[in-house]
């Protein structure tokens, strides 16, 4: 059909402006991109997809060769039986508490960490932005130890707040609302409110966040995904099942394994649905987010 | 009284503006920056740089989770250079960091480089589908990937079968479990370099594969020489963080197979250096000995920041 045009050079120009806005490599996509880029999509959905299949049957044909390719019928019954072996409601009312709360935390945080850094004058800026950057390299588990003994002193140990309070202002963050803050906002913008006789305060929230909200919207699914996929803290800090999130929740249904399969991924299934079902509506944003952060170049 | 303030730092703003541009602001103006970014460092000083100091002390003691404790100096250290399980820590360790780290990175560079179509249909599908694992939590992924790899009811051994390949017990040894967790990690983050690798290329001029195209050079020579020479600090920083995430591989070989437990396998053929400060630490309650295994760790990656400064600031000086 497509070969009623003119396969020429002129055809790269009658494309409409909207196509051709998009930067990268000209000229016309080949076959066989498609198929790798197929395959690749595939590779990224097929595990998700392998879960539902095993969380919809039972052991018998899970476990049977070759294996099942179209989801059973099991997977209500599955389901409720999750919810009969561990509070799986309650795991993930925790694990919602806990990722809204940082997801808010953390752009609220970082984006006036990161306009203090980006757009405010005060003695020591560069040296402490420096320091928060260097924050980034060090991996928090090698102090998991003294972490729980800090946590411990608290008396947080098996509570939400241990998982909320440390997470609730990140270096990456504020780096990441800083970048944002200073190539968005003009300063002649703020220099007029700041004649005007606005403080930094009122120009935060007047000025400043409105313009870096997308911003702050994509680093608040940051946070929330990963507090929603977080293993490790939770699972050291976290001692009885009504206070599980859902990924400990998942961990305890596993060791079920071996009586029922089909009950530990229909567990895994259903702590993965809400995410995938908020990124089918936020997944583009998100996408923006990650490519425009600060890396480009 | 916020507008009595605001016009009082506006009358002396009038009054000194030009003449002394330091002390024009009032003085809550004067702090409010150190106020604004104080939650980061209060929440640091707490939760992050005093257990990373605490790290270094508990590691000198003999201490139990109850609080007693004994110093003992750099016995817990000693102890650790001559531990059998410290040592295969390390090498697993570092083999699923090489295994996992550079096919990832070589395969998001492809698909970066393939996403990279001005005129590429469905481009922001392809996108979002790359991102799907990331979304996915990592121990949802283990389950899955556990079962694709079982020995007996695997859906690779039975593909593997097909093509006239024995079943393989990809756990009982050091390699394949090393594979198993590796491909779960490359899974999990080649979609999110990907895209990191995206956003750089799509920052090279158009101009640049224009001019290349009309020289005659083709898709390789395209990659050669303007992709990747553009793609070096995206490359350098993909390499940092990586290595970062590698060093703290837990919550896969801890969930591969429930019956390994804390040591991934009776012969720990996959436990990491994070899975065994867990099991140290709080597996057999040794605080002490989980501590020195955390700042072995530290140094590990001290050494490799000052590998990636020198090497940085060696290609910034060759360009």
């Amino acid at each position: 059909m497509s070969d009623l045009r003119p396969k020429t050079d002129t055809v790269s120009l009658t494309v409409p402006a909207a196509k051709r806005r998009g930067s990268g490599r000209v000229g016309r996509v080949r076959w066989y991109v498609y198929l790798l880029l197929v395959l690749a999509v595939v590779a990224c959905v097929f595990p998700l997809y392998f879960m539902f299949i095993v969380a919809t049957t039972d052991t018998a044909t899970a476990t049977s060769l070759p294996p099942r390719l179209i989801p059973g019928g099991n997977f209500f019954a599955l389901a409720a039986h999750v919810f009969e072996i561990v509070p799986f409601l309650r795991s993930i009312v925790n694990s919602l508490i806990v990722a809204l709360s940082l997801a808010v935390g953390q752009a609220l945080f970082c984006s006036l960490a990161g306009y203090a850094f980006a757009k405010l004058r005060f003695p020591g800026r560069n040296v402490l932005f420096t320091f928060v950057v260097l924050t980034m390299t060090v991996p928090a588990q090698l102090s998991v130890i003294p972490q729980y003994m800090i946590i411990s002193a608290l008396e947080w140990v098996d509570t939400l707040q241990a998982l909320i309070v440390p997470g609730l202002a990140s270096a990456f963050g504020i780096f990441w609302m800083r970048q944002h803050i200073s190539s968005s906002v003009s300063d002649e913008l703020l220099q007029a409110a700041k004649i005007d006789g606005a403080n930094s305060w009122v120009i935060f929230w007047r000025i400043v966040f409105p313009v870096v909200r997308p911003a702050a919207f994509v680093l608040s699914l940051l946070g929330f995904v990963s507090a929603w996929n977080d293993f490790l803290w939770p699972f050291i800090v976290l001692k009885s099942p009504d206070m599980f999130t859902v990924q400990i929740a998942i961990k305890a249904l596993q060791s079920q394994r071996n009586v029922d399969l089909g009950l530990a991924m229909s567990g895994a299934f259903l702590a993965t649905i809400p995410l995938i079902v908020a990124f089918i509506f936020v997944g583009r944003r998100m996408v923006a987010g990650i490519m425009d952060g600060a890396f480009k170049g | 009284m916020s507008s009595t303030q605001s016009s009082i730092s506006r009358y002396s703003a009038r009054r000194k503006d030009g003449v002394s541009r330091g002390i024009r602001e009032s003085i809550p103006e004067r702090f409010a920056p150190y106020v604004y970014i104080a939650p980061f460092f209060v929440i640091f000083a707490i939760f992050g740089l005093l257990p990373l100091l605490f790290t270094f002390y508990v590691a000198l003691f003999d201490w139990n989770p109850i609080g007693d404790h004994e110093f003992v100096g750099f016995a817990n250290f000693s102890r650790l250079l001559g531990d059998s399980r410290f040592w295969n820590a390390l090498v697993n360790t570092l083999g699923i960091f090489l295994i996992s780290t550079i096919p990832q990175l070589i395969i998001a560079l492809f698909l970066a480089h393939l996403l990279n179509h001005a005129r590429l249909r469905a481009a922001n599908f392809f996108r979002m589908a790359m991102l799907v694992p990331y979304i996915t939590s990592v121990a949802a992924t283990t389950i899955v990937f556990a079962q694709i790899f079982d020995k007996n009811y695997g859906l690779l051994n039975w593909l593997l079968s097909l093509v006239g390949i024995p079943d393989i017990n990809w756990l009982a040894t050091n390699y394949g479990s090393w594979v198993v967790v590796s491909v779960m990690v490359i899974w999990r983050w080649f979609g999110y370099n990907t895209l990191l690798y995206l956003a750089a290329l799509q920052a090279i001029p158009r101009d640049m594969y224009e001019a290349a195209s009309v020289d005659g050079a083709t898709g390789w020579k395209q990659f050669q020489h303007i992709t990747i020479p553009s793609l070096r600090p995206v490359i350098i920083f993909t390499v940092v963080t990586s290595t970062i995430g590698g060093l703290q591989v837990f919550t896969e070989p801890l969930l591969v197979s429930p019956e390994t437990g804390l040591t991934c396998g009776a012969a720990r053929q996959c436990q990491t250096l994070a899975l065994f400060l867990y099991e140290q630490g709080f597996g057999q309650y040794a605080f002490g000995y989980g501590s020195a295994i955390g700042v072995v760790l530290f140094v590990i990656v001290v050494v490799i920041a000052l590998i990636n400064f020198f090497l940085s600031t060696r290609m910034k000086g060759g360009q």
